[in-house]
This record gives C-alpha cells, structure tokens and sequence, in this order.
C-alpha cells in the first residue's frame, strides 16, 4: 500500500501540492486525471522520491520514501516519468537490461536476461532490440521506456502519461498488458492519463486532480460526470453511457 | 568489442616499443630507465586524463567537455606564482619536489572540489552553471598569477619561467612514483564505479529511479577527476610547459576516439578503451614525432590544433541534432 499523508509541495512559494492524503492499496490499476499543471507529475515524482519531499510523509509498504535506501526502494517501486529523458546514447535492448539494475547492479544473470527477452518481446521490441534509443520513432521510444520500468519487475509501477505517442493498436496492448499485471499479476499500477476514456476503460478507480489538491476519488461511473468536465476540466464535451461504462464524446 | 582492445593493446605496445628503441643514440644501460620513466609518465599522464575527462563528460551528460577546461593550468601557475613570490627564486629552488608535488595536488584537488561542491550543491545539478564558473575562475587566477609576476623582480620571473619548463624534460622517478600513487588508486576506484557510472549515464530521474540517486555518485566522480587531474598536472606540468602535460584538448580526443572505436555506453568498455587510446595518442604521437618525422613541434601543440578542430566538429554535429 501507498499511503500519503499531509503532503505539500511548493515552488518558489508556489503551491504546487496542498496537504494531500491519499491511500493507494496493492493491486489494481489506479488513474491519475486531471488538468494541465494540476500537480499530477509532481505528486508521482515525490512518491518515487525523484524530487525531494518537503512536508508529510510517503510510505510503500513499510519503506518510508526518503528515509529507506534507495536501493531496496527501487525493488518494490518503479516509475516511467513523463519527461522520458535518457542522457546515454543506447540501444533498446541494453535500455530494458538497465531497468533491472536493481537487482543485477551491473551483472545481469541468466535470470534477468530471461525477464529483458521476455519483456522485449511483450512490448513487441524485438525487432528493435539492437535500434539506438535516437534512432527509433518517438512512440517506439514510450514502448521502450515503459518495457525498462517493467523490467524492473516491481510490485508498483508508476507511469506518467505512458500512452504519449502510441497508436492506437499500442496504447490498448500497453493498458491491457497493466491490466493483466494488476489483475493476474497482483502488481499495483499507478498511470497518469489524459484521455479520460482510456481511464474509464481500463482503470479500477480514478484520482482527480485540480490545483494541487485531490479534487475527486472513486469507481470510474462515479468520477465521470458532467460536473467533472465544467468543474475541473472546464470544457462542456457531452458524455454518453456505453453499457456501463461513461464515454466523453470529444 | 574484444578483438578492438586486442588491437589497441597491440598498438600501444608496439609505439611503446618505437618510444624506447628508436633512434637511440648513447649507452642503453643509460636509455632504458631514461626513457622508461618518460614512458611511465607518459601512459600514467594519459590514463589519468582519459578517466577524468570521461567521468567528466559522464557527470555533466556532454561529450565535448573536458576537465581542463576549467582553468587547472592556471591553478598550477598560480602555486608557482606565489611561490616564487613569497619565497624568491632561491627559496623556490631549495623546496623539495615530493613537497611541491603534494602541494600542488592538494591544491588543485582542495579547490576543484570546493568550486565543484559549492556549485552542485547550489543549483540543481546545473552543470553548465559549474563549468562556466569554472572556466571564469580560471581566467580570473590567470590574470591574478600574472598581477603577481609582474611585481616579480624581472630575474625572478625568469626563474619562475625557467622552473615552469625545466621540471618536465627530464621525469623524477620519485615524483612519479608519488604520482602513481595518487592515480592508480584513483583510476581503480573509478573502475570500481563503472556500473554505477553507467546508471549515471542514463540521467537524474531515471537513475533515481534505479535506486542509484546521482548526486552521491557525481560527488565521487569530482573527486576522482580532481584528484586525477592534479596528480597529471603536478607529475608533467601544465599545457604550457611544452612537455606531454595535459593539454586542453587531450581528453577530448581520446575519448571521442573511444567512443568510436569501441562504441558502447558502457564504462567497462569505455574506460579501458580511453585509456589505451590515450596511451596511443600520447606514446605514438611522440614517437612519430620526435623520432621518426624529427620534428621540434612539441606534441602539445599538434594536440591543441587537432583537438580544436575536433571539438568544432562535435559541437556542430552536436548542433544539428
Ligand atoms: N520547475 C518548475 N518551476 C516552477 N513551476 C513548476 C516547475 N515544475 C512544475 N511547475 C508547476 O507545478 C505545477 C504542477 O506541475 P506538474 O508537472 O505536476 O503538472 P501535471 O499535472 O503533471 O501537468 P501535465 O498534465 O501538463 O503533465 C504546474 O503549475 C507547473 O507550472
Ligand atoms: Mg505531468
């Protein structure tokens, strides 16, 4: 379980986060939504302690993020950041090999080889393998990246707008495959998203985020309403309901 | 990959072996230690440079800096400086060379660190912060060495000259024995760094991320670098001296040539790779040189040309991208 207690985040006296409490339970997929600049990406670096917290407190299951080592944090929890920026000049298959790191620290076994190959082919890489990271499309490129955060073979997995240039046909093989993690794999997803309908989709539950504070939390027919496009996206696109499911007609 | 290093090993060895047979002129029983111990500086002064300038391009994530760009020739000339002027040319000449040795280390470590460690810890790993202060601190101290000898009695400063040039023609076996000391531990350390260097490579939030938090490691690799490239500084002397000291450009070059003879992102590769290409460069260069083209070009300076224009080359590469 992720638990976030009274956290806050400010920037030059900006704020950024406002005393946000949140509990993440194991398992399930849960989607992060919510406006440009709403603190989504802010909120998810702090939980993978790429920025540093300012005031309360984050824990993963019993590690206590900034006060555990790194080392055992990056066992448990892994984080695809929206910026996807990678400074090294590689190839996909060497990129996927880094993400388990934490486990090899530079000596990849027969083990972790098994998992890069099975993950390369999971994310249909393998045609890819030996590409540079620059030399490939930029939708390629989220696919590689999201294949290093699966490789790192955690029990959380958190993903800042990993849909980011898919197509279609990749962006429903990439949420499927998450789904079969949470669902078969008892793995915990976290995954900022923009296309609401994805969310609805694919999610157990749906995080609102506006002006750094949680503005709504529940079951994706419970999130999506009218009031939730006007209040807090403010944009009026109609929403139909599909079976169950609500769908935002864009 | 390893028939490349088979190939590099083999060419360092035969332009060491050219280096210590060519064109000898004397008693062998004279020339061996004699050119040995040139040769020993020689491959400890490009190995050191070679590690620095890679752990320095690792660091700040750029491939056409280097170290020396950040003004630690003048931080030699500087000791000198105040040396001579404090104590006189006299007082310079009767200070023991393990002393100067130490001292010019340490103050070239103590300082790069400070500079490095103030700036990390200031902006947010904002490298080009750091290095265009350092590359203005170098001009500063520059122009305060030469405030300093210009009040130098003109036979002084003549000494002082002489003693910037006259150290390196001939190698100190104690000196380079200190030397070797400070490095070699300095480069293992940096080997023992590899894997972690590699998580570096890939950048802050994804190394974070990997549970191998930068800042730790780029402190260390400071360090390192400061360390090394004192010790190189402090056995062979600045650029200036007109010796093999570490030129501005060496680095830069024999990583880049790493990087292509042997491409990977991976230290393993890349730090062995650089430093036997650097051994190449420096050994070979000086070989071809001064035995066999007889040219009185110090090889420095060759160094300098070539390097310019290969860092022209890089950053409008660099550029277009
Ligand atoms: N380095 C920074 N300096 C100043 N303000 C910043 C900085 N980084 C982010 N912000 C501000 O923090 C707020 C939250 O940013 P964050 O990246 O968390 O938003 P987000 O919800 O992920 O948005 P998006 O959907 O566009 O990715 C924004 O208002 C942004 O302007
Ligand atoms: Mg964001």
């Amino acid at each position: 379980m992720i638990t976030i207690r009274g956290v806050s985040y400010e920037i030059q006296g900006q704020p950024i986060l406002r005393d946000i409490d949140l509990d993440l339970p194991r398992g399930g997929v849960t989607a992060l939504i919510g406006p440009n600049g709403a603190g989504k990406s802010t909120l998810l670096s702090l939980i993978a302690r790429l920025k540093k917290l300012q005031s309360g407190r984050i824990g993963v299951d019993d590690l206590e993020v900034g006060k555990c080592s790194d080392r055992d944090l990056a066992k448990v929890l892994a984080i695809m950041p929206q910026s996807g920026h990678v400074s090294a000049r590689l190839r996909v298959g060497e990129l996927v090999e880094m993400g388990r790191y934490p486990w090899h620290q530079g000596r990849p076994g027969a083990h972790d080889r098994e998992i890069v190959a099975e993950t390369l082919t999971r994310f249909s890489l393998d045609a890819l393998r030996d590409r540079f990271l620059d030399e490939i499309s930029g939708g390629q490129r989220q696919r590689a990246l999201a294949a290093m955060a699966y490789a790192q073979g955690t029990d959380y997995l958190l993903l800042d707008e990993p849909l980011n240039n898919l197509d279609i046909a990749a962006a429903r093989h990439l949420m499927r495959l998450l789904r079969d993690m949470a669902t078969g794999g008892g793995k915990t997803i976290v995954i900022v998203l923009h296309d609401i309908n994805f969310a609805a989709a694919f999610a157990d539950r749906i995080v609102v985020m506006h002006e750094g504070r949680i503005a709504a939390d529940g079951a994706p027919e419970t999130i999506i309403t009218q009031d939730l496009l006007t209040g807090v996206f403010g944009t009026d696109a109609e929403i139909l309901t599909l079976g169950a499911r609500p769908v935002v007609m864009v | 990959m390893a028939r490349r290093f088979v190939i590099l090993g083999l060419i360092l060895g035969l332009s060491a072996l050219g280096y210590m047979t060519l064109g000898a002129v004397g008693s062998w029983s004279f020339l061996i230690p004699f050119r040995g111990a040139k040769l020993a500086a020689l491959l400890l002064t490009g190995a050191s440079i070679a590690t620095a300038t890679l752990l320095f391009q690792t660091i700040t994530a750029n491939r056409i800096l280097t170290p020396s760009i950040m003004g630690f020739d003048s931080l030699y000339m500087a000791v000198l400086t105040v040396l001579v002027f404090t104590l006189g040319a006299s007082g310079y000449a009767a200070l023991p060379a393990p002393l100067l040795f130490f001292l010019n280390l340490g103050v070239m470590s103590a300082l790069g660190i400070l500079l490095f460690l103030a700036l990390l810890a200031g902006g947010r790993g904002d490298m080009l912060k750091l290095v265009l202060t350092g590359i203005v601190l170098g001009i500063l101290i520059r122009a305060l060495s030469s405030f300093l000898q210009r009040m130098i009695d003109p036979s002084e400063f003549s000494s002082l000259q002489a003693a910037s040039f006259a150290r390196f023609t001939h190698v100190d076996p104690l000196l380079l024995g200190l030397s070797a000391l400070v490095s070699i531990p300095a480069i293992a350390l940096a080997w023992r760094m590899r894997h972690r260097l590699d998580v570096l490579s890939l950048g802050t939030e994804a190394a974070t991320g990997l549970g191998e938090p930068p800042r730790r490691g780029q402190k260390q690799a400071l360090v390192l670098i400061c360390v090394l490239i004192g010790s190189a500084t402090a056995l062979a002397g600045p650029m200036s001296s007109g010796f093999s000291g570490p030129s501005n450009f060496l680095g830069l070059i024999v990583v880049a040539l790493a990087r292509m003879v042997t491409p990977s992102f991976r230290h393993a590769v890349l730090l062995p790779s650089a430093i036997l290409v650097s051994g190449i460069v420096l050994i070979g260069g000086q070989t071809v040189m001064e035995r066999v083209l007889h040219l009185s070009t110090p090889l420095p300076v060759v160094i300098e040309l070539v390097g310019g224009l290969l860092f022209l080359v890089l950053l409008l590469r660099g550029s277009r991208q």
